[in-house]
This record gives structure tokens, C-alpha cells and sequence, in this order.
């Protein structure tokens, strides 16, 4: 039993500047429900309203939902934090679970309550609207962004705007299909061809002044068949960007595939028109969006610079020795940050849950050590503190040991990313889930996080075809299935190698099925081949990508060649020799595969 | 069906318990245990583990205990514990059913009560004893046996106050699942009456009906639920106090949510 603290900290807190939220949404859906649960309401209308409004079906019941809450650019507050804290008890199971698109989910939550959920809410300024459904999602923006040493500005400001504009915009209610704008900080921490629109800021000399802009990506994406998106031109001024925005959802509003909803993202409507139709298209719409404007529009972009304050120490520290740990902590899990004196600090999750205790933990965390009073909720299922000054970080490590915060790894291959599988998924084949947890916890185990060969790797499982934990762009990726000995099923993944989301952004190419049970022995077994194969530069990404590239000269030339090497690994035993095998992780009873409506495309 | 709900009073307010305790006109019972107790507590209270109430919980020793803090029919009674007011609401409900009338919970936790320097001290107060009677209010009871046949009646709800997971995992068929900290607010331990009234009304939960709340083992986390249907106006409220653990041990049956692992989506 979790008991958190029913009174609020005292210590100053940095307040929300944008608010998110309608409270008049919270009655709109109360109500709503009743009509539904009367049957005023047919079961399809409710689907697309239920999701425009962010809550997302449950697997195999219809009495539960999923409340999907979006913060836009990643950014979150101590209150926010607090509230979540408090609602993850009140509603959900205790704990909350950060997704890949930095959003916050509350899990298996009556439907009758998500009302209630969307009232506290619009308390502290969030909201869940447009964060399912066919609508504009929620705005990502890189986690680093504003301290990346890489960067050519901060693009914080403008994902803020871009996420204001769109949301409750009549333009994007009814879209063909779900729509996602990434931003980011600089082409190595990436994600922004692998998205509908993906956006690098970049600083171009013009008439000898500089030039804020963008480079813009379309059509990218992930799912059932991934693509890589494709760059608009040269450079995109920061005057454009919007008119750009609006030219590319209105083509997809108009052209975008509102029949065969399985392969109606944006990324098909590119694919099947050619890249350069296409890309002479939004030039075109975007040259009729600027000139008919019957009102200037412009983002309201706010760039006045966040108030950077250190808080202030109520006790010395400073002659506390250094905990146990510490060392290899420092060195997974923070980034120096371009401000000097400053690092950001990220929290290792396991495949993105938090508990309740936690959350709560984290908004004291944040007034007692982040200088800019705010999180940020990064790519992989994680969150960042960001602006902890040096001198603060061996306090803050003690903290985080006291709230169970403290594992490493987060910043390494470690840290896997497994989407929410059969805990909650209707189309979920496996657990997903909690093989990703699996494997992080043998990987710290085994001082995976320490070695800087695997840094740069990712490992990320998706419990179906579709791509929720972005298993394609993963250097080890995975998504499950069903495998078959006789009449027997057990669970069973597709590997894939080589995907990348950095300016190199490539999809990984399928390797094998690997049964569930013996993802772990393959991923070892191919670490261990990369170390006996590789050159003293390489590293597991850089060894991959090599072989994917046909450049590898050593014994290992192909993915095939890996493929023969693990086939051994992955024959199947009979269910006498090993009944284990048979089993899905977390589950006691026999394998089979079973799976209700999806609700991406409804 | 009883309809002078509005009047019931179920908590205490941090004001009016503070005059009462100078004007000593009643009596407050801190449930905690006894080492907590004997600390600090609030001035002029008696204590009342609740571990010594559950180790024999029948009338006849429940009215013993009752006239040892020196409880008669008229005195009003004020319960708190540090534990969200589910321990002290298991203690309220049982004065109730032992023909109590007048006895309400402190509408905050003693750590709370704490935390914003209210008095508090260590002094154990000298307690005459007093002569109760005993009227068992036998329709704010459900025994497994009464439950599993109002369980089949249209009008009847069955409430289930055990965290989510748990429910999920396995409940008491036609269950709803209503988490005992759904009913708290920041900081006290019932919600207001407005936002008591609107979850409740939400959840399809309504006056119409008789609603019988259980939790995992001796309706403590029910017994808060209890009083806040009562805080809600759904006065017709009964409590399983023998709760889950008793209709498991009986092997009555259970229902579970099939094909989620949503275990695996907790943190803890």
C-alpha cells in the first residue's frame, strides 16, 4: 500500500505558462458518457469522440480506458508532476507510464472516470485532447533542446507555438489519419525523418544578417510499413514555418486516404504520389496559404529566455561522501550541457512506468535541483532534469537513491523501450512490455550500461507489426508474433538490425524470429560476435551498420551471416523438454494469440 | 429508505473538533497504535488501536471497550487516524452498529492535523467509565451470506475498494472497482460533498439503490467508502466488513479480468 503525502510542498514552484485545458471538456465528456452508456450514442460517434478528447481503448473490455496526456514539447512543472502523482492513485493503477512521444499515459482507468481525470487536469493546465484519434498529437521537441551543445537555437519556443496553433483548430479535427510534428535540437539526437513533419533548426546568412529557419522533413513515419521522410528544401525561414504547417495538413486533409484507413498516413499519400509531386505541391499550397490569409496569421512564438535561477540549499551537503554508484550513474546518465557549470540529468525507467511515490518525487526534485523549475520528457520513455548544476549533482543522486530513481543506464542501450504490449494494447500479439523490463534489468546486471561500445545502440520492441516502440528505427529492433510448433503457440519476435533516427535515419532489416524466451541468449550472442569481430573505433551501431552497408570484411559480411550463427539459438524445444519457452513473460497460463479492435485508425 | 441524508453529518472540521476539545464536551478516539499514541496525540484523547478492536469485535466486547472510554448514548464522538481516515472510519462504523448515533470522523489525518501546529500533547486523560446500551444496527452490516443473495437483486451495488491491480486481478463478481483513494482530496480525507455527489453520479452509483462496500480483509478502506456514499447523500449503505479475505477463504466465487498483463505496467 502506497501512502503519499496528502499536503503540497511549500518550496517556490515554477508555474505552467501555457494552459493546455478547457474545464468545460470534463462535462462535455461526463455527459457524453451517460448518453452512450443510455445507447443515445451509436458505438462508432463515441470512438472518434472519446479519442479526439485523448482517452484510448483497453484490451478486450470496453470498460476501461486509457487517458493519454499530452505534453506538448515535453515540458512539465512540479504541480503537473504532483497531480499526475495524485491521479495515478485515484484512478489508475498507481502508477503512470511515459510513452515515445513524451506524452504521460494513466492506464486502465473506468471510462466513467476519465471526466473526473480531465477536471483535475485542467487544475494545473494539461490536457489530453487531440492526443488520440485523427488529429494533430501531441508536438514533440527534443528533450536537449535549449542546452544541446549541437544546436543552432532552441526550438523549444516554436514547438510550444506549433502544438498551440493546431490544438482545437477546426483544420485538424477530422484528419484522414493521425498527424505528428517532431522537433529537435540538432540531427544527431534526431527524430525528424521518421515523423509526417520533422523539423531541424538551422541558422542561414542572409543579406549578411542571420537567418533563424528550419529543415523541414515530410513523410517519414513508422507503423505497419515505415518510411524515411524526405526534405522539403534547402532551408525553410522561420516566417514559413507555419505556412508550411498549414500547407501540408490541408493537402493531407484533402488527399489523404479516408477509405482504406490501414495505410492512410501521410507517408503513403508521398510514397504512392512520388516525392517530388509532392514536394512541389506543399510549395505550391504554402505560396496559396500566404497569399489569401484574409488575416495575417503568424505562431505566437514566445522567445522570451526561461528565468535560469539555482535554488536556493537549505542545508550543506557538500561534506556528505560520495554514494556508492555515483561514478557510473554520472557517466550514463547526464549530458553536459552547453551552459557551462550545467548538466542535464536523466531518470532511468524501466520501459517508461513510474509509480505513483515517484512522481511526487520528482516535482521536489525539480524545485530542490533544476535551475529552470521544470522536466522534460524525452524520446524513449524517459524524463529529464535539466540545468543541475554541477555541484548539485552528487546531493541529487542521493536523492534519487532514496526514491528508487537511481539505476543507470538511462542514456545507453540499456534502457529498452517496450510499448504497453498485452498490459493494455488491444492489438498487442505479446508482452512486450515487460520483455523490455526483462532485459534492462539483466542488462545493468551485466555492466551493459558501463560499456561505451554499446552506447549508441538501442534495443526497442514493439508487441505487434505496428510500431509503437519504434522497433524499426532501433539498431536492435523487435515486434512480436505468434510462433507454432504442432498445436503449440508461444510468442515470438521479428529482429530486425541497423535502424538509426540520427541524420543517418535508416530502417533496420530483418534479421529472424526470435522466441521470446530467447531474446536475451540472441542479443548477448550478437553482442558477442560484434566484440570478436570488431575494429578498435567500432561500436555495435557503427559494427551493424557496416555489415547493412555490405563494408564489413570480417568473417561476418551480411545479416545473413548473423542470421546463420543465432539460428541455433532460436529452434524451438518440445513443450516436455522446456514448458517455459511456451510461456509469454508475465504469464502462467499456455500461449495464444489474441487481439481486439484497434483504434489508430478509427 | 431514509431521507433526512442532507442533515447527517459524517466529518469533523479542524475548527469546531478544537473548540470541542476546550469545551471537553466530547470524545475523540485516536486509532493509531499505542507507541504512536503515547508520543503525541491530539490533547484529551483516548486511544483505540485498532488492532485491539479487531481482535474481538462482537457487541458484547465492542460495548466493554465502548464504556471503558467512557462513551454513553449521548456522548458525540470524534474518530482520526494517520492512515487517509480508513482505520478510524472502521471504528466509527462500529460505534454505529452498536447503536452509536452520534459519531463523526476528523476530516484530516493526524499527521495533517500536525503539520499545521495544532496542539497536541502526551498526557493520557483519566477516563471514568460509562454505561452504554446496545442497539446492533444490523442494516449497515452485510454478512457474505446476506451479500450473496442481495448480490442477485437489480437494486443492489456492490463496490469493491481495494486498489485497481487488485481488482483486476480478482473480485467479487458484479463488482465495480472504486479505489479507497479515489474518495480523498489534497488534504482531507473525504472530497466535498459537490465532488462526492458528482463521482458517485458519474458512476451510475444512485440513491435508487442499497450499496454494500468491501475491501482485502477487515473493511477499513470499505469503511471509508461507507461514509463516503453517507458524505454523498446514498445513505442506504451497507458494509462487507469481513470484506475479500473472508469470501475467498468461504471459496465463493471470483472473476478476474481475462487477457492483460497489466501487472507488468506497475512500477512498484
Amino acid at each position: 500500500m502506497t501512502i503519499s503525502k496528502l499536503t503540497q510542498s511549500s518550496v517556490d514552484s515554477v508555474n505552467p505558462k501555457i494552459n493546455w485545458a478547457r474545464v468545460e471538456e470534463a462535462d462535455n465528456f461526463a455527459n457524453t458518457v451517460k448518453l452512450y452508456r443510455q445507447g443515445k450514442y451509436d458505438e462508432n460517434s463515441f470512438r472518434r469522440f472519446r479519442l479526439q478528447h485523448g482517452a484510448y481503448g483497453t484490451r478486450m473490455t470496453s470498460d476501461y480506458a486509457m487517458v493519454r496526456v499530452k505534453l506538448p514539447a515535453g515540458e512539465i512543472y512540479p504541480k503537473q508532476f504532483e497531480k499526475l502523482s495524485q491521479l495515478s492513485e485515484q484512478y489508475s493503477i498507481g502508477s503512470a507510464h511515459f510513452s515515445t512521444r513524451e506524452n504521460i499515459q494513466l492506464h486502465w482507468v473506468v471510462l466513467e472516470d476519465v471526466s473526473e481525470i480531465f477536471r483535475s487536469l485542467a487544475e494545473v493546465g494539461l490536457t489530453s485532447r487531440e492526443a488520440c484519434g485523427n488529429s494533430v498529437r501531441n508536438v514533440m521537441c527534443s528533450p536537449l533542446s535549449g542546452v544541446c551543445c549541437d544546436e543552432k537555437f532552441d526550438s523549444t519556443p516554436y514547438a510550444l507555438a506549433t502544438a498551440k496553433f493546431f490544438l482545437r483548430n477546426p483544420m485538424a479535427q477530422s484528419l484522414p489519419r493521425k498527424f505528428k510534428f517532431n522537433f529537435t535540437c540538432c540531427e544527431k539526437h534526431g527524430m525528424v525523418r521518421m515523423v509526417d513533419v520533422g523539423l531541424v533548426p538551422e541558422i542561414q546568412q542572409i543579406d549578411g544578417s542571420e537567418q533563424k529557419g528550419f529543415k523541414i522533413f515530410l513523410g517519414g513515419g513508422l507503423g505497419n510499413k515505415s518510411f524515411v521522410g524526405h526534405q522539403l528544401e534547402d532551408f525553410t525561414p522561420e516566417d514559413d514555418l507555419l505556412y508550411t504547417s498549414i500547407a501540408v495538413v490541408r493537402i493531407f486533409d484533402r488527399l489523404g486516404d479516408r477509405k482504406n484507413l490501414a495505410r492512410n498516413r501521410m507517408r503513403y499519400l508521398v510514397n504512392d504520389m512520388g516525392w517530388e509531386k509532392f514536394q512541389n505541391l506543399v510549395l505550391k499550397e504554402r505560396a496559396i496559404v500566404r497569399a489569401t490569409q484574409s488575416v495575417v496569421t503568424r505562431l505566437k512564438v514566445d522567445t522570451t529566455t526561461d528565468k535560469i535561477k539555482r535554488p536556493l540549499k537549505i542545508s550543506d551537503e557538500s561534506g556528505n561522501s560520495t554514494p556508492d554508484g555515483y561514478a557510473r550513474w554520472l557517466k550514463t546518465n547526464t549530458v553536459k550541457q552547453k551552459q557551462s557549470e550545467y548538466h542535464s540529468v536523466f531518470i532511468t525507467l524501466e520501459a517508461g512506468d513510474i509509480t505513483s511515490n515517484q512522481l511526487a518525487a520528482l516535482a521536489e526534485l525539480i524545485r530542490e535541483f533544476s535551475s529552470e523549475g521544470k522536466a522534460r520528457t524525452g524520446f524513449v520513455q524517459n524524463v529529464a532534469l535539466r540545468y543541475v548544476h554541477e555541484d548539485d549533482l552528487i546531493p541529487l543522486y542521493s536523492k534519487l537513491l532514496q526514491s528508487g530513481l537511481s539505476k543507470s543506464g538511462a542514456l545507453t542501450m540499456t534502457t529498452t523501450v517496450g510499448c504497453s504490449g498485452t498490459t493494455s494494447c488491444n492489438l498487442a500479439l505479446t508482452n512486450s512490455h515487460r520483455l523490455a523490463k526483462e532485459i534492462q534489468r539483466k542488462f545493468l546486471e551485466l555492466k551493459l550500461d558501463e560499456d561505451d561500445d554499446l552506447t549508441d545502440s538501442s534495443i526497442k520492441i514493439s508487441g505487434c507489426p505496428n510500431s509503437c516502440a519504434q522497433h524499426g528505427i532501433a539498431t536492435i529492433g523487435f515486434f512480436g508474433g505468434g510462433g507454432r510448433v504442432g498445436k503449440d503457440m508461444y510468442p515470438n519476435y521479428q529482429m530486425s538490425l541497423g535502424g538509426r533516427y540520427d541524420g543517418d535515419t535508416m530502417l533496420g532489416q530483418t534479421c529472424l524470429r526470435v522466441p521470446a524466451k530467447r531474446v536475451i541468449p540472441v542479443i548477448l550472442k550478437i553482442i558477442e560476435l560484434f566484440k570478436e569481430n570488431k575494429k578498435s573505433e567500432d561500436t555495435l551501431k557503427s559494427w551493424i551498420n557496416r555489415i547493412i552497408h555490405d563494408s564489413e570484411d570480417s568473417d561476418i559480411k551480411s545479416i545473413n551471416d548473423i542470421k546463420k550463427i543465432l539460428e541455433p539459438l532460436v529452434a524451438p524445444p518440445t513443450k516436455d523438454d522446456d514448458p517455459d519457452f511456451y510461456l509469454d513473460y508475465g504469464s502462467d497460463t499456455s500461449y495464444h494469440t489474441k487481439t481486439g479492435k484497434g483504434e489508430c485508425a478509427a | 429508505m431514509c431521507c433526512l441524508t442532507q442533515s447527517i453529518k459524517i466529518t469533523t472540521d479542524i475548527d469546531s473538533l478544537r473548540s470541542e476539545i476546550r469545551d471537553n464536551s466530547i470524545r475523540v478516539i485516536d486509532v493509531r497504535r499505542e507507541g504512536d499514541y503515547k508520543q503525541d496525540h491530539i490533547p484529551n484523547s483516548v486511544n483505540l488501536p485498532l488492532a485491539t478492536l479487531l481482535s474481538d469485535d462482537s457487541p458484547e466486547r465492542v460495548l466493554k471497550l465502548v464504556n471503558s472510554m467512557g462513551i454513553d448514548d449521548e456522548t458525540p464522538v470524534v474518530v482520526y487516524d494517520d492512515t487517509f481516515g480508513a482505520l478510524a472510519s472502521r471504528v466509527a462504523w462500529t460505534l454505529e452498529w452498536i447503536g452509536h448515533s452520534d459519531v463523526t470522523l476528523l476530516e484530516t489525518t493526524y499527521s495533517n492535523w500536525k503539520s499545521l501546529g495544532l496542539e497536541n500533547d502526551s498526557k493520557i486523560p483519566e477516563i471514568s467509565n460509562k454505561e452504554h446500551s446496545l442497539n446492533l444496527q444490523s442494516d449497515i452490516l452485510a454478512t457474505s451470506d446476506y451479500l450473496e443473495s442481495a448480490k442477485t437483486r437489480d437494486d443492489v451495488i456492490l463496490i469493491d475498494n481495494r486498489e485497481r491491480l487488485n481488482y483486476l486481478e480478482q473480485h467479487i463478481p458484479g463488482a465495480v472497482s472504486l479505489p479507497y483513494r479515489t474518495l480523498a482530496s489534497n488534504d482531507k480525507i473525504l472530497r466535498s460533498k459537490e465532488d462526492m455527489v458528482r463521482l458517485f453520479d458519474n458512476r451510475g452509483i444512485s440513491g435508487d439503490s442499497e450499496i454494500i462496500t468491501y475491501c482485502g480483509s477487515v473493511g477499513t478502506l470499505s469503511g471509508l467508502a461507507y461514509y463516503a456514499l453517507k458524505s454523498a447523500g446514498l445513505s442506504n449503505a451497507k458494509l462487507y466488513v469481513r470484506s475479500f479475505k473472508e469470501w475467498k477463504n468461504l471459496q465463493k466465487p471470483t472473476v478476474m479480468q481475462e487477457d492483460a498483463h497489466y501487472w507488468d505496467l506497475s512500477a512498484e
